[in-house]
């Protein structure tokens, strides 16, 4: 390598993020030209349909010509204006389709996974400092219970009991339709709405950081410093949050990045069983309405997201550790 | 002949060790029962969970004639709970046993030939192992449409990268063994090497991805049902989540959520209990410590 150091480091990770990038574009192309059966055709089943207008249909959807001449126009497309293409139901372009959704997605994802990462991370430490014990066992056993089940079964159960029977919380949705609430009022609204979803993704993502900081902790209580310091004779409790948990939170950053793609699924199922009006719930609904174009918009996006989430992963590691840049970076 | 036998009592010795582990023996408890549910569910007061009911039956609560009560069109629940067991399993084991074949076969290639070809499939396995799973199943249902077959391949071609990757690691250690290099010595072929002796010594960590494998594949089967892409020509625990939430009557019949929600949970607690089951007794030192 002709880069040491940091710099070697981040130009290999990053030239792999951007080919990979590319790579799903390609995939991406490919796996939508599989489709059984022509949209177009099945959109305009009417024969009054001009053939002129069909031909202006194929091409508003990239569908026109040969395969090459679609993939050559797909990509101009896609780099240089930014077009993801067209709804099929929607009858607007892609990008505008999912931008629309994309804050609230953010909004339910980061506020929850900012809370199961804090919660998880206490009670796995609690746990991994009182191995074997009662509360210990009580602990692991709950959260590998609820990391197994589907966030969407989750979901149910809690809409079901919460919402329908004892009609605390609302069915669903983001806002109550109609109340025309503004200012405080409106988000306390909002937050009310995203109470249920929000649990939901919580329960669900705080087992496995329960459970890696709980290992983590376990390893980290065995080491010489730790002994050193209680010898030392400081405080407990100073001992857990400032020499073992410290030293035990590394394991948890990195499978936060690793996580993003399990983040995903846990948002799309989520999302639709409490109709948060997110990209999750629109995967559901264009499912749903067979609406390819926006199918295609959302894989590349949530793809893209998961590669630069691991970038920049890597990159904050390699900062962090020095250790990690050596070498090939495998 | 023999060779049967010998694995009968392999298996028998399994199912012992198992069920000296705690979260075995419950995971060996709901298997059993969910065995009992698929082979003898005709035989169990079940109807064809597919067929609707007159006008007066839909929504029905539990009673003598419908156990588990019907749902919007007056199907039985009862049986469709039963025939949704058939389901989880099919996809389940089918699923399964498609990924760690596959996953088996790359890694043995990639980490038996290394090099250029072992770096070619690790890109790929790297390059799918990136995708977010569940938007990629997704897509692959959505275009290949709704079948059951369908679901096992999507399931296969997500995960496979997975069981590829651990494989490899361990076909990588065990190729330098001396057992590798007398039979390389005597001529063996490269074919007789991986699959004659390598590949027995993978099989036990190959069984303990498969049994990861059943999880992951049922857990899907249900998400992508929900999401309805299911095969609405069959019945499943999904698919009955699906219909109830899409109706928008699950509130008016708790009857018709609850039963798909316990087969869901049991079963894919089961199978990780299990899991987690086999992965602990095949630790070195767990027979030992029991004097087994």
């Amino acid at each position: 390598m002709a880069l040491k150091g940091f710099a070697g480091f981040a130009i290999r990770k990053i030239s792999a993020a951007v080919l990979t990038i590319f790579a799903i574009v390609c995939f991406n192309f490919v796996l939508f030209r599989i489709i059984p059966g022509d949209p177009v055709r099945l959109m305009f089943r009417d024969p009054r349909v001009s053939a002129h207008k069909i031909q202006e249909m194929y091409d508003k959807f990239g569908l026109g010509g040969s395969v090459w001449d679609q993939f050559v126009a797909y990509l101009r497309q896609l780099f240089l204006h930014g077009d993801l293409g067209y709804s099929f139901a929607r009858r607007a372009p892609v990008l505008e389709v999912i931008a629309d959704k994309m804050p609230q997605t953010f909004l339910l994802v980061l506020t929850a996974l900012v809370i199961a990462l804090v919660v998880g991370t206490l009670l796995g430490a609690i746990s991994g400092w009182k191995t074997g014990t009662r509360l210990d066992s009580t602990i692991i056993t709950v959260s590998l219970t609820l990391y197994s089940i589907p966030i969407f079964v989750i979901g149910i159960i809690i809409l079901m009991i919460l919402s329908f029977y004892l009609g605390i919380f609302p069915l669903g949705g983001m806002e109550t339709i109609g109340a025309g609430l503004t200012g405080w009022a409106y988000w306390k609204d909002v937050l009310w709405h995203m109470f249920l979803p929000t649990c939901a993704i919580i329960v669900w993502y705080a087992g496995e950081y329960i459970i890696v900081t709980r290992n983590s902790m376990q390893d980290v209580l065995d080491q010489d410093y730790i002994i050193s310091a209680r010898a030392k004779g400081i405080k407990e409790f100073s001992v857990l949050t400032r020499h073992a948990l410290r030293n035990a939170i590394l394991p948890v950053v990195t499978i936060t990045g690793l996580n993003v793609a399990f983040a995903i699924s846990g948002v799309i199922e989520a999302e639709t069983v409490f109709a948060w009006p997110g990209m999750g719930r629109l995967v559901y609904g264009s499912v749903m309405s067979r609406d390819y174009p926006v199918l295609q918009g959302l894989f590349l996006i949530f793809a893209v997201i998961v590669v630069i989430a691991n970038l920049a992963i890597d990159l904050i590691y390699g900062k962090v550790d020095p250790r990690v840049t050596v070498g090939g970076g495998q | 002949m023999s060779g049967l036998l010998k694995r009968l009592q392999g298996l028998r010795k399994l199912l012992k060790l198992l069920l000296t582990h705690s979260m075995g023996r419950v995971g060996v408890v709901i298997f059993v029962i969910l065995g009992i549910v698929v082979i003898f569910g005709p035989f169990l007061r079940t109807v064809d969970p597919m067929r609707t009911g007159v006008l007066q039956n839909i929504l029905q609560p539990p009673s003598s004639q419908f156990w588990f009560g019907t749902d919007h069109l007056a199907r039985d629940v009862w049986s469709q709970t039963l025939y949704g067991a058939r389901i989880a399993l099919l996809v389940g084991f089918t699923a399964a046993a498609v990924t760690t074949a596959f996953g088996t076969l790359v890694g043995l290639v990639s980490g038996y030939f290394g090099g250029k070809i072992d770096e070619v499939l690790m890109r790929i396995v790297d390059f799918f192992m990136m995708l977010p799973y569940l938007p990629l199943m997704i897509v692959f249902a959505a275009v290949l449409g709704p079948s059951i077959w369908n679901i096992i391949f999507v399931i296969g071609i997500t995960y496979w990268p997975f069981t590829a990757r651990v494989i490899r690691s361990q076909v990588l250690s065990l190729k330098e063994r001396a057992f590798v290099e007398a039979s390389r010595s005597v001529g063996a072929s490269d074919s007789l090497l991986m699959f004659g002796e390598i590949m027995p010594n993978v099989v036990p960590l190959m069984f303990a991805e498969a049994v990861l494998m059943v999880t992951n594949a049922i857990y899907a089967e249900a998400v992508l049902a929900f999401l309805g892409l299911g095969d609405v020509s069959t019945m499943s625990w999904g698919i009955m989540l699906h219909y109830a939430y899409e109706s928008g009557l699950m509130s008016m019949a708790p009857w018709w959520v609850i039963p798909p929600i316990a087969c869901i949970c049991a079963t894919i607690l089961a199978f990780t209990f299990l899991g987690t089951a086999v992965s602990d007794i095949m630790k070195p030192g767990y027979r030992e410590a029991r004097g087994l």
